[in-house]
């Protein structure tokens, strides 16, 4: 019962949050999420809060760490559907999330996470495309 | 009061009546644009009804007992109406004071033979009306700062106007101040209108405020900061070279924001990252 | 010149009591007609101090209070428990000070939130934190 579905939609993990977190739910997320980056090697985790009307320094704590601990594992992180009020709330309790990208809505942020997963690889191939010079 | 005097005063009600009329029409600052001297009248009549009515009872130097209500409940009326319609307090403090004159002046024709009850009744008559008084003006001045804060609203309501330039483009231009209370306005309405309009992209132009300080400053960075967490992107507009100046002096950091000089940049920029392009477009002539 | 209206006391000793108390300070919070943004503000503050309360005293007692001040009505909460009291009030109050394993933002983030802040704290006797927001401050 405690627990928040995660759904894999090809390389991403999405996460709706539905209700309003309470700390043991959040930390349990937080455990979940990372082995499911770790065992599907996604690319980017979506974090759908529109249904969140709360996010106080706990929860932006725990939105920082699954940002962190993703990127550790290669896969970027994107919240979508912040609430205005939990927006200003957040600026004025000095919570910025920093490292976090977010987006309007899901859609805006996958195509975000495409955009920059797409970005990745170029990076990737011109290194390839350098190495292959020095080795010639 | 000795029930004599408070006899006397109700019989001689239409008198005071007249005196007090004739003193507040002979007084220059009367606001006739304001107020018709029928009107004034029949609110001096009314006043003076319930006051006489009033000066028998046991408590009568005690303005807190419920036999002064009534009394209290028409002053008040009077000074807030007065408030609202614009009179000066100097107009409605003679309201009541010449009142007392009228009452004072009638007490003196008819008291000629005690001196001392004169006195002591006079003195009474003295300290109610001055009571009296107080409470018009505490009465006017909240009248007064209602009709303040009222405007105050009624300015912060309408100078806050969020406008759809583009599809996924909004703009917000700001006149005036920006103190904390417009900030928060501001924030409000502009994440408010992001969300239901799904613009990515929200441009604040300041070319309307006079001054930023580091307060001003904080409190856009805040807004920005606030826009950037709902998913998007504030661009600030409308500096001026001399807000320029200050904010560097000051050694306010505005690094972390997009910052453009006019509002033709800014949505120019809004453009380039929305990979949309205007053209102009080449007219040939069929003939 | 504030007055108090209504008050309601409730304990909070365990996880449930933490959601009831919150779904009671949104009640009050609507009743007296505090707008989306404000309840938010007040909400989350509540939040971070009964974590607090949680984490440092083992749970404690909240007050919630709906105040006047003539023109305007507000929501006073009065967070208080017997827990092992804040030895340096001034230093908590500072950004980025934590003495548990969180970000340190507790206590002058939630400063930031609400309209009145007071904190009374005795080492060893127990900590009390009243906040108060207005309805449209």
């Amino acid at each position: 019962m405690d627990k928040i579905p995660i759904l894999r939609m090809g390389a991403f993990l999405l996460v709706t949050i539905q209700v309003d977190l309470y700390d043991r739910l959040a930390l349990n997320l937080e455990a979940d999420l990372v082995q499911m980056v770790n065992k599907t090697s996604a690319k980017g985790v979506l974090i759908d809060i529109s249904a969140v009307s709360i996010v106080d320094s706990f929860m932006g704590r725990i939105i920082g760490n699954i940002a962190s601990m993703s990127k550790i594992l290669d896969a970027e992180t994107v919240v979508v559907g912040m609430q205005p009020a939990v927006a200003i709330t957040l600026i004025e309790l000095g919570l910025p999330l920093k490292g976090v990208h977010t987006a309007l809505d899901m859609e805006k942020g996958m195509n975000l996470l495409k955009s920059m997963i797409d970005e990745t690889e170029e990076e990737a191939d011109e290194d390839e495309m350098s190495d292959d010079l020095i080795t010639e | 009061m000795s029930l004599k005097t408070h006899q006397l005063l109700k019989n001689k009600k239409k008198n005071i009546l007249e005196l007090w009329m004739k003193n507040q029409l002979a007084d220059e600052s009367l606001r006739e644009d304001l107020i018709s001297n029928d009107e004034l009248r029949s609110q001096s009549e009314e006043l003076i009804t319930a006051l006489v009515s009033n000066l028998s009872g046991e408590n009568f130097t005690n303005l807190d007992s419920d036999e002064w209500s009534p009394v209290i409940e028409i002053l008040g009326g009077i000074a807030i109406t007065r408030a609202r319609q614009g009179f000066s307090p100097r107009e409605t403090g003679n309201f009541v004071f010449s009142l007392k004159e009228a009452i004072l002046d009638v007490l003196q024709q008819e008291i000629t033979s005690d001196p001392m009850t004169l006195f002591i009744e006079s003195q009474k008559i003295n300290r109610i009306m001055d009571n009296l008084s107080v409470v018009t003006f505490e009465t006017f001045i909240k009248g007064r700062e209602e009709v303040i804060l009222r405007q105050t609203d009624e300015i912060t309501e309408i100078s806050t106007p969020v406008i759809r330039v583009w599809d996924g483009i909004l703009a917000l231009p700001i006149i005036g101040t920006l103190d904390s209370a417009r900030t928060q306005i501001v924030m409000e309405n502009l994440l408010q209108e992001i969300v239901e309009t799904g613009s990515s992209i929200a441009i604040l132009d300041i070319s309307g405020v006079p001054a930023v300080d580091s307060l001003v400053a904080q409190h856009l960075i805040k807004t920005v900061s606030a826009t950037r967490l709902m998913g998007a992107e504030c661009i600030i507009s409308g500096i001026r070279p001399e807000i320029a100046q200050t904010v560097v002096h000051l050694g306010i950091d505005l690094s972390n924001i997009i910052t453009k000089a006019t509002l033709a940049s800014a949505l120019a920029y809004s453009f380039k990252v929305m990979r949309l392009e205007v053209k102009k477009i080449n007219t040939v002539s069929k003939f | 010149m504030t007055l108090s209206l209504s008050k309601d006391t409730i304990q909070v000793l365990k996880e449930q009591d933490v959601v009831f108390l919150k779904n009671r300070v949104k009640e009050t919070a609507v009743k007296i007609k505090m707008g989306l943004v404000n309840q938010t503000r007040l909400l989350t503050a509540a939040s971070e101090l009964v974590r607090n309360m949680m984490r440092y005293a083992d749970g404690g007692v909240c007050i919630i209070e709906v105040v006047s001040s003539g023109r305007v009505n507000g929501v006073r909460l009065t967070f208080s428990d017997r827990g092992p009291g804040i030895p340096d009030i001034d230093a908590a109050m500072r950004d980025g000070f934590s003495t548990g394993r969180s970000l340190g933002l507790g206590l002058p983030g939630t400063k930031r939130l609400v309209n009145e802040f007071d904190i009374k704290s005795k080492v060893g006797e127990g900590t009390v934190i009243t906040i108060l927001k207005w309805a449209n401050g």
